[in-house]
């Protein structure tokens, strides 16, 4: 009987410095894989956030940059540029994504930038020690929102994938979730499409990843997933929001 | 050198550029500098270079990161406010030792300030501007050919420190049109990067993936990281300090040190005092950073010098060097002016004689 089930060789052999139940190890898994499905390793390049992923690099074994905080989108955008033929994506978190790094974001996609982003949504700022993110739900209790989050105060939560569809010019925007295998499958062959529309030369192509931080929710793994799926599901609805086939006229799908 | 052509200085820096073989630009629109980008928006297509207006000018710094990081020759031009926005990439570009190019058209402040010729960014240049320990290799033009030619010494600079290098212009030589000769040829070839720029391990048949960073958690790698930058910054001083000595023959009394603009009209004011047969000799740094220290050192030295004065349009920046290299063996004065007036020959004159 052969070999079923193997670590990616895209995936390095260092442990993570993820805290039990994070499903940072499992999107990593998730990229890993698909790179070496598609067999883009060696003209791959990562672009790592400020945040809990800050290290990315240290567990895949392709080129990576780390880029200051909320700027992946224009550091992966001067690689891209100069170097159509490399393979590039962000990863980033809301923190850094949907916060400070609002404008780059924006602009990469309305421009239709050649390149892909997995944004983890886990509604906290995890590597600063559980702060309140633009993602974070109503109610919601962080170490700056004591009393739960204030919608009269602060506004409601971001809505990045529904925010970015709004835009003309992206070719693929979807919204999944991490937390549970029938939600993992789905999300890989989301981040697949994703980086086949990327290979194809379509422009700007966007994931979206439900996530959990039990650490700074202060649940275990098993509460952290449940009230995931209970609050943050409801809310972040997934789905694909936007399709090169969804686009009209085509003129930006390619 | 090619056929002499009357140019701005903005799109004779967006040429220069070409020239020495950088393909790659990104900028984002401020006063006095956007002739730059206007001249490269239909100059980098024919070239079949890259052409980016970004979304500001904090993108277009890591837009720079970047493509630099990926091996490539890349460089952008933005003016004092703008340099600003930009400084946390510059840090983030010194700390990663990735090399490219900056441009500062520089225009007067704090704040929005004006957009007439100013000297008030030495500080920002030469000491920082960004967090961390840091420097920039600075120069500054004289006149547009200087700009032209320092442009297209930048890129090999940059390259062999893998180290932003930042030209200190002013609205002045950005905007005036002066004739400008280029070097032919200078377009100087790639260098071998496959060795730390993220280009992909494929094309540099690797298996070992290339990080570029600035992160370094454990204090000894940081440590060890910040004292390859130092060597770096004291191999700058031994090997790239550009000066130029003017009128330093004679048994000058008064050492005037000034550079890019004001440099010019310190030099008509030197001519001028001489037929009067008063001697007034000047040192010009090219460089800002490295500065010319020992040059200064010497030249205040002299034993017919009894003053030394830093003129400059600013309230007082570059004197803080000239009096760190003078060691207190002259006095130091300063002159300056801000706001965009530039002193003429006769003020600089009658500074000078009343010393």
């Amino acid at each position: 009987m052969g070999k079923t089930y193997q670590k990616p060789e895209a995936l390095s052999d260092q442990h993570t410095h993820y805290c039990p139940g994070c499903t940072h190890g499992v999107i990593h898994r998730l990229i890993a894989e698909i790179i070496d499905e598609l067999d883009i390793r060696g003209r791959c390049v990562g672009v790592a956030p400020v945040g809990c992923a800050v290290l990315a690099y240290n567990y895949f074994v392709f080129d990576f940059q780390e880029a200051a905080h909320g700027r992946a989108p224009a550091v992966a955008t001067g690689i891209k540029r100069v170097r159509p033929d490399l393979f590039v994506f962000t990863y980033q978190g809301d923190g850094d994504l949907a916060s400070i790094g609002m404008g780059e974001i924006i602009h990469a996609a309305n421009r239709g930038e050649k390149f892909t982003s997995i944004f983890v949504n886990n509604a906290i700022y995890g590597m600063t020690g559980g702060q309140m993110a633009p993602t974070t739900m109503p109610g919601q209790h962080t170490t700056t929102s004591p009393f739960g989050r204030d919608v009269e105060d602060v506004g409601m939560p971001l809505k990045m994938a529904e925010l970015l569809a709004a835009l003309q010019t992206p070719a693929y925007i979807t919204r999944q979730a991490v937390i549970k295998p029938k939600y993992i499958v789905k999300a890989k062959k989301a981040i697949k499409k994703a980086f086949t529309y990327q290979l194809e030369k379509r422009c700007f192509s966007f994931v979206e990843l439900i996530s959990t931080c039990p650490t700074n929710w202060a649940m275990t793994p098993n509460e952290s997933v449940k009230w995931a799926e209970d609050t943050l599901l409801s809310y972040y609805e997934l789905g694909e929001y936007k399709t090169p086939e969804s686009l009209s006229g085509g003129a930006n799908a390619k | 050198m090619g056929k002499k052509v009357l140019m701005k200085g903005n799109e004779a820096i967006g040429e220069a550029a070409i020239r020495a073989g950088c393909l790659n630009y990104f900028a984002y629109p401020i006063t006095p500098q956007s002739e730059v980008a206007e001249y490269l928006s239909h100059r980098m297509p024919e070239v079949g270079g890259v052409f980016l207006q970004a979304e500001s000018e904090v993108a277009v710094a890591y837009m720079i990161y970047g493509a630099a990081g990926a091996g490539a020759r890349v460089f952008t031009t933005s003016s004092s406010p703008g340099i600003s926005l930009m400084s946390e990439g510059l840090s983030y570009i010194a700390g990663a030792q990735l090399p490219a190019v900056f441009v500062n058209i520089v225009r007067g402040g704090p704040g929005l300030g004006g957009i007439l010729p100013s000297q008030g960014d030495y500080f920002q240049a030469t000491k920082g501007g960004g967090h961390g320990d840091y420097h920039l290799l600075v120069m500054a033009p004289e006149s547009v050919q200087e700009a032209a030619d320092m442009m297209m010494r930048a890129f090999p600079l940059a390259e062999k420190y893998r180290n932003p290098v930042i030209i200190l212009g002013d609205g002045l030589i950005g905007q005036m049109m002066e004739p400008v000769e280029f070097h032919d040829h200078l377009r100087t070839d790639p260098v071998n990067n496959n060795h730390w720029a993220t280009n992909g391990m494929q094309f540099r048949n690797s298996s070992k993936p290339n990080i570029v960073k600035s992160l370094f958690l454990d204090p000894d790698e940081l440590n060890e990281n910040n004292l390859i930058l130092k060597a770096k910054y004291e191999r700058m001083k031994k090997e790239d300090i550009l000066f130029e000595p003017y009128n330093m023959d004679g048994p000058y009394q008064k050492l005037i040190v000034s550079y890019g603009t004001m440099s010019r009209v310190c030099k008509t004011a030197i001519d001028n005092l001489k037929v009067k047969g008063i001697e007034v000799g000047m040192i010009r740094p090219q460089t800002l950073f490295p500065f010319p220290e020992t040059a200064v050192f010497e030249a205040a030295a002299k034993e017919s010098c009894k003053a030394v004065i830093s003129i400059e349009l600013s309230m007082g920046q570059m004197v803080e060097d000239v009096q760190r290299c003078v060691q207190g063996l002259r006095p130091v004065h300063w002159y300056g002016e801000c706001g965009g007036n530039v002193p003429t020959p006769e003020k600089v004159m009658d500074v000078v004689t009343s010393l």
